[in-house]
């Protein structure tokens, strides 16, 4: 997993609550069997007319936004299905960050073990990157997101930031453990 | 000190406590399906990772298969890839797998409980959201991403931060049990505490009314904890669930040790506290109709199309929503329920597509034929679940009345495989989701009940089923 630091990007105002996993990607694109090639589909009902023309009135078709690395968005980001296809699609498509008052559980998850860092702020510091238009620099290290005049600082758990920081694998960490595990099964009754 | 359920689940499978807030917890059994399975064998192979503990890990297809004929090749050749692969899957690592041609194949919460994987008191993890459906039994079951399913298929194990626990309690009697049924309930609780309200929780439903429910009708409770937003739910498990489970193809061979074992633990301690609270009344609940494009956009059979305002009570972010939400249903604020039109009707799903399910909505339909130009389909949940429906003769209810009778799988649920709704169709559904597109682009899913389903199906628009004689 690639690891996260900082990022210096404009962010895309997608401006929606409860933007559910089947919108970020429909389903007819889970049929991959690979973690590569989804950013195409990503929003792909919102974002295409009759599947291939670009619609004028959605937030990533604006050429402002094309580069952008940080989503902005509202509420309850996330929810519905587990797919992991919905986390594959925004880093493919090439979002890091996601800013949001709140985000579902399962995909709040999914997006640590791919590299994409989740920042739930509180209402009015998510009004206020609503109304700026300029860069911002989002700062893992120092818990910071900055634009031109305001430094907003954010919360996350010890040990996902440490997880992003220095981009470990799960499973790598957790076969350290192994003794304890086997450990476990020896303890327990068996079904 | 007095512990939940979920405390007491949690506690047993600490195998690694971390002082930063998360556990290592040990995963009892593992589900697995084609479409969230592919890319987390790929990181096993890339690392030249083993299964670590196959003879817990059990794997059906359910989501992409076709619903018509098993005996015809499978003409969406990425569909047909996925189902290759999670074949050849199973096999290098040692998996048992219900395919498409087994007699225990179906949808993977269906067919958890029916074979008895699915025990009270133990963890459950599967690649699927819904995997909440399990919590009937008192198992602490949660849906995960690819990684995760990765990780448990290498590990067993899986990081978690402790989850708040959020008691939810139904009191009381229903007044036409037949007709106002647990997809009711639990539509009326998403309705009230909105899609996130049970976020970061695991939900215990109590009371007089969930004691009362049977084990299929406290799966439908549980399967919707995932809408809203909860991580789990969870009913404490009683005499029917252990009954339910007797028997079964997996449940242990010294089944009565473990039920006395269940028995004295596996309940909420007499004063213990839960982070949250919410209670309703049985007696309050209509049937159930959504509008809108999620589940907490719904409301009784007997009332309206809301006006955004009035739904969004001063949240101007609901209100846009809901805008949004009624532009996309192609629904006018104000018009009744019982006058909406439908095209097509869905009887299916891991919410409502077990035997009672499909008893229910017979009775409904029994001697009498669906609306002109309606298309309507039963997919029963399993095989089994078809075997059993067949031998009842209600297939034959079915078809005379004009649905379709179809093989077991996710099917319109959430349409990747050919059942899915055309733009502008309209769908009485059984399913979960009302998201825009679910059941194909354009579509527009009402979620109901089966029996509603079932009603609606006759009359060619919704209707209060509690105008039937349902006894």
């Amino acid at each position: 997993m690639e690891s996260f630091k900082k990022i210096k990007s404009i962010a895309s105002p997608l401006d929606k609550v409860n933007v559910d996993t089947d919108q970020i990607i429909p389903k007819q694109f889970l049929k991959l069997v690979q973690k590569t090639g989804f950013g195409q589909y990503l929003f792909y009902d919102w974002r295409f007319e009759n599947g291939n023309k670009p619609r004028a009135d959605f937030v990533l078709n604006n050429p402002k936004y094309h580069d952008s690395k940080i989503l902005l968005t509202r509420d309850n980001f996330g929810c519905g299905s587990s797919r992991e296809h919905a986390t594959w699609a925004l880093l493919d498509y090439g979002f890091r960050v996601v800013i949001s008052p709140s985000f579902a559980d399962i995909f709040y998850n999914n997006c640590f073990k791919n590299g994409i860092l989740p920042i739930k702020l509180d209402s009015q510091n998510i009004e206020k990157l609503f109304k700026n238009s300029s860069e911002i620099e989002v700062d893992l290290q120092n818990q910071t997101i900055k634009t031109e005049d305001i430094t907003i600082p954010f919360e996350i758990e010890n040990h996902r930031k440490k997880t992003l920081l220095e981009g470990l694998d799960d499973i790598t960490i957790t076969l350290q453990y192994e003794d304890k595990i086997t450990q476990y099964e020896k303890s327990k009754n068996e079904f | 000190m007095p512990k939940t359920l979920f405390e007491k689940i949690w506690d047993s499978h600490v195998v690694v406590d971390k002082d930063d807030g998360h556990s290592l917890l040990y995963m009892d059994r593992h589900l697995v399906h084609e479409v969230t399975s592919p890319q987390a064998f790929d990181g096993l192979r890339l690392n030249k990772r083993k299964v670590r503990r196959p003879d817990l890990t059990f794997a059906t297809m359910d989501h992409n298969v076709p619903t018509n004929d098993r005996s015809l090749p499978i003409i969406d050749q990425i569909s047909a890839r996925q189902i290759q692969v999670l074949e050849k899957n199973c096999k290098d690592f040692g998996i048992e797998l219900f395919d498409i041609h087994s007699p225990n194949q179906g949808i993977v919460h269906v067919i958890g409980p029916e074979l008895g994987i699915t025990l009270p008191g133990t963890t459950i993890v599967c690649g699927d959201s819904h995997t909440s459906t399990h919590g009937a039994f008192g198992t602490f079951a949660f849906g995960i991403g690819t990684s995760d399913v990765e990780h448990v298929l290498a590990t067993q194990c899986i990081w978690l931060e402790k989850p708040k626990t959020f008691e939810i309690r139904i009191e009381g009697k229903r007044k036409n049990p037949h007709a106002v049924t647990a997809k009711d309930i639990i539509l009326s609780v998403i309705k009230q505490i909105g899609t996130a309200g049970g976020t970061g929780t695991v939900i215990e439903y109590r009371g007089e009314t969930i004691s009362e429910l049977s084990m299929e009708q406290r799966m439908t409770v549980c399967n919707m904890s995932i809408e809203a937003g909860a991580r789990a739910g969870l009913i404490a498990p009683d005499k029917k669930t252990y009954e339910y489970l007797r028997g079964r193809k997996y449940v242990p061979k010294n089944y009565d040790e473990f039920v006395n074992y269940w028995r004295e633990n596996l309940k909420s301690d007499l004063g213990a506290h839960f982070d949250k609270s919410f209670t309703l009344y049985a007696d309050k609940i209509s049937p159930q109709v959504s509008w809108g494009t999620n589940p907490a956009m719904t409301t009784d059979v007997t009332g309206s199309v809301p006006f955004p305002e009035e739904y969004s009570k001063g949240n101007p972010d609901e209100e846009k929503a809901a805008i949004k939400a009624l532009q996309y249903m192609g629904l006018k604020p104000g018009t009744p329920m019982i006058e909406i039109p439908l095209d097509r009707i869905f009887i299916g799903s891991c919410t409502n597509s077990r035997l009672e399910d499909l008893i229910e909505a017979s009775l409904v339909i029994k001697g009498k034929k669906i609306a002109p130009k309606l298309r309507a389909m039963v997919v029963p949940g399993s095989q089994l679940v078809k075997k059993q429906a067949e031998q009842l003769n209600l297939d034959k209810i079915f078809t005379d009345a004009g649905f379709e009778w179809r093989e077991s799988g996710c099917s319109m649920c959430l349409g990747m495989n050919p059942d899915i709704l055309t733009s502008g169709e309209r769908c009485a559904s059984t399913s979960n989701r009302n998201f825009e597109g679910r059941q194909g682009a354009g579509g527009r899913t009402h979620l109901v009940s089966p029996v509603m389903a079932a009603a609606a199906a006759l009359e060619g628009h919704f209707v209060d089923v509690r105008e039937f004689d349902l006894n």
